[in-house]
């Protein structure tokens, strides 16, 4: 089975991040630049998946040049290859233009099963196995938290709030998941070694035969047109309980977005 | 004012490679997940999860890491050091389950053993599956320990070994034991399965030093073993020494991070607190403190990075790994003490590593050659004359 796992360079998420003031996209030449956490259940699935039914797996990144240290990154987990999509075009590209470039070069590598993170925590917007699916005329199974593969089918439980959903698809399908999928395994000091000989190729927007204005800040279909920090931290609320202190608690939690 | 991280005042991570880096990475993610959210529970109940551990660290490639072949990682002795310090700075005990399975158990097979008992035991205790420990030091011989009294005598084709092996790391968790004994022809190495009748190991209680590790009592009453129990190219007491300068080497390494977990802890703790009206981290005389420590944790680093490079040179001899352990293990114990007085009353508490750390490396500070042991060495090589008798 030939799987083909998205992989995205995000900021850290678990340190401060912000938007450029030129142009107010994501700021990614700051330091503590990381897998995607979503992806790395991704290709943990698809390991588990190639160890079961044999196969390759490759990774498909679309990003700038410091994505190649990510992408290193994630083939010491153990995938076979990574297919790294880098074009000076490129930066500034609005979700349908990255579902263009990346559905070209899926169409180039034409594998069984596509899997990717349910969301990246940069952008957030958990489109991208949809509008993948649209392009390249396949299903897209999302948010799985269990994935099986038999003869020339894909099965999913899709999570949902409430439960889950069983979905079957044909393959070739994308799937993405969540992190209740797996637990991904630390990448090891062989797997570390081995990833410094595995082959990454580098296709440009040319390679794909995709024009440059297409993508990018040029090519953008949404712009985001101003930025605002969160104001700081102000003293905080303090809920004195005259006997609707609970019901002022999960409202204050519900402003928040907690609950 | 941003903070600067104690280790990248002198921008030393320009020293190793991508490959150093990304090992260093995931032993930190590790110790991150695995060992810091319960360390100070394991101390307190001076109990620690070896075997769970074990396996954890066995599918990395941390046991044995710098050995090459039968499951090892076959890492370079830097990429060690610097996995050794990253373990370390989450507990001393941790660091030493590593040290003891890697660079004594495995390491004492993978270099004395014949080609059958590498192919028995390394596998597994790479894996962390099968879990080793080293038999040198006795109730009555520590630092001298070509005095040992524990023996093997010949019966038919086999053995038989009788004595106590005492201060042993890992011995009540583990499935086979390195065992030094003398012997009609001199100090010889055993391999013996800790099932097999005559062995039993004792855990040593009350320690107040290195709770999360598990220290047994090896005792040997008449222990029948098949010939080819014994390790075949280990002859003399060399052969346990050189045991120890591959530990000791980790050492190097380890001391630094238990140091440089409490210089994190002392920066952050000296920022937060606030007395006569400002935060302590901005009075001279902790500013003072801490840049010593930063400034004796950088040099220390230095020492290691490049023995590390000798190491993988092939240039490192005893007396450098000595010149290390020496510095090194002084110098991280002075830090955390010092960090220990930072934190005031809080650094007395089990809430904060500071103190765990300081009662470890007590414990390093004697085991693999105390101070005093790595200064006659010196003075050995600096003078020519021996003092050790
Ligand atoms: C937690 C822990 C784990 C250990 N794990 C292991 C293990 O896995 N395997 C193992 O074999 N051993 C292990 N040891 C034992 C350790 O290696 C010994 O404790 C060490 O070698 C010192 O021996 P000793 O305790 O008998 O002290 P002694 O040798 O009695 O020394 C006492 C003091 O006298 C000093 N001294 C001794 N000789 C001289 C001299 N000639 N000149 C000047 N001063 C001298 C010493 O420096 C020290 O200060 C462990 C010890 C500890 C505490």
């Amino acid at each position: 089975m030939k799987i083909v796992v998205l992989v995205k360079q995000v900021p850290d998420s678990g340190v401060e991040r912000t938007l450029r003031v030129d142009d107010n996209t994501v700021d990614r030449g700051s330091a503590g630049n990381v897998i995607n956490e979503m992806d790395e259940y991704a290709i943990e699935e698809a390991l588990r998946l190639r160890e079961a039914h044999g196969g390759e797996v490759t990774l498909l990144t679309m990003g700038p040049e410091k994505a190649a240290e990510s992408i290193r990154k994630a083939l010491s987990m153990g995938p076979d290859g990574a297919v790294h999509v880098l074009d000076d075009a490129l930066p500034g590209s609005c979700a349908p233009a990255t579902s263009k470039v990346l559905a070209a070069a899926l169409t180039t590598l034409e594998p069984d099963l596509v899997l990717c993170g349910s969301e990246s925590t940069d952008g957030r917007v958990q489109v991208i196995p949809h509008m993948l699916a649209e392009r390249l005329g396949i299903a897209a199974l999302t948010g799985a938290r269990k994935l099986t593969v038999d003869a020339d089918a894909v099965t999913i439980e899709r999570q949902t709030e409430e439960g889950y959903e069983v979905i079957r698809a044909a393959t070739p399908a994308i799937v993405s998941v969540w992190d209740t999928i797996n637990e991904p395994r630390y990448p090891s000091f062989k797997g570390i070694k081995a990833a410094k000989k595995k082959p990454v190729r580098t296709l440009s927007l040319a390679d794909l035969g995709i024009a440059a204005d297409e993508v990018g800040t040029a090519g953008a279909t949404s712009e985001v047109v101003s930025h605002s920090r969160r104001p700081p931290r102000s003293g905080g609320a303090k809920i004195t309980d005259e006997g609707d202190g609970g019901v002022r608690l999960v409202e204050f939690l519900a402003t928040e977005k907690f609950v | 004012m941003n903070r600067t991280s104690p280790l990248d005042l002198l921008d030393i991570d320009a020293l190793h490679t991508q490959e150093e880096l990304a090992i260093r990475a995931v032993v930190r993610q590790v110790v991150d997940e695995k060992v810091r959210p319960h360390v100070a529970d394991w101390f307190e109940r001076g109990e620690v999860p070896a075997r769970l551990l074990a396996a954890d660290f066995g599918k990395l490639g941390l046991l044995g890491m710098h050995l090459t072949g039968y499951g090892c990682a076959g890492a370079s002795a830097v990429a060690y050091g610097m996995a050794c310090l990253e373990l370390e700075a989450g507990d001393s005990g941790v660091r030493s389950l590593v040290s003891v399975q890697g660079s004594l158990a495995m390491f004492a097979i993978w270099r004395f053993g014949s080609p059958a008992q590498k192919e028995k035991w390394l596998p597994g205790m790479a894996a962390g599956e099968t879990i080793g420990c080293f038999g040198l030091t006795e109730p009555d011989h520590g630092s001298d320990p070509g005095g040992m009294t524990t023996r093997a005598t010949r019966e038919g084709a086999g053995w038989v070994l009788t004595g106590g092996k005492m201060w042993i790391t890992n011995a009540p968790v583990a499935d086979v034991a390195v065992v030094w004994a003398r012997t009609a022809d001199g100090i010889r190495g055993f391999l013996v399965p800790m099932d097999t009748p005559g062995v039993t190991a004792r855990e040593i209680s009350h320690k107040l030093s290195l709770r999360a590790s598990s220290t047994g009592e090896l005792v040997l009453d008449a222990v029948r073993l098949p010939a080819d129990a014994m390790l075949p190219e280990a002859a003399g007491l060399k052969a346990p020494l050189s045991c120890l300068t591959e530990a000791r080497f980790g050492i190097v390494w380890g001391s630094l991070g238990a140091a440089r977990d409490c210089l994190h802890t002392a920066i952050a703790y000296a920022g937060d607190r606030t007395q006569f009206g400002r935060p302590i981290a901005g009075f001279q005389l902790t500013q003072g403190k801490l840049a010593d420590m930063a400034v004796e944790l950088q040099k220390g680093y230095l020492l290691a990075v490049h023995l590390g490079r000798a190491a993988d040179a092939g240039r490192l001899t005893p007396e450098m790994v000595s010149a290390g352990k020496l510095n090194n293990v002084r110098e991280a114990l002075a830090i955390a003490r010092t960090c220990r007085t930072i934190l005031g009353a809080n650094g007395i508490s089990g809430e904060y590593p500071v103190l765990r750390h300081a009662n470890n490396l007590e414990s390093v500070l004697t085991y693999e050659g105390t101070t005093e042991i790595h200064q006659l060495v010196l003075g050995q090589k600096l003078t020519g004359l021996s003092a050790f008798a």
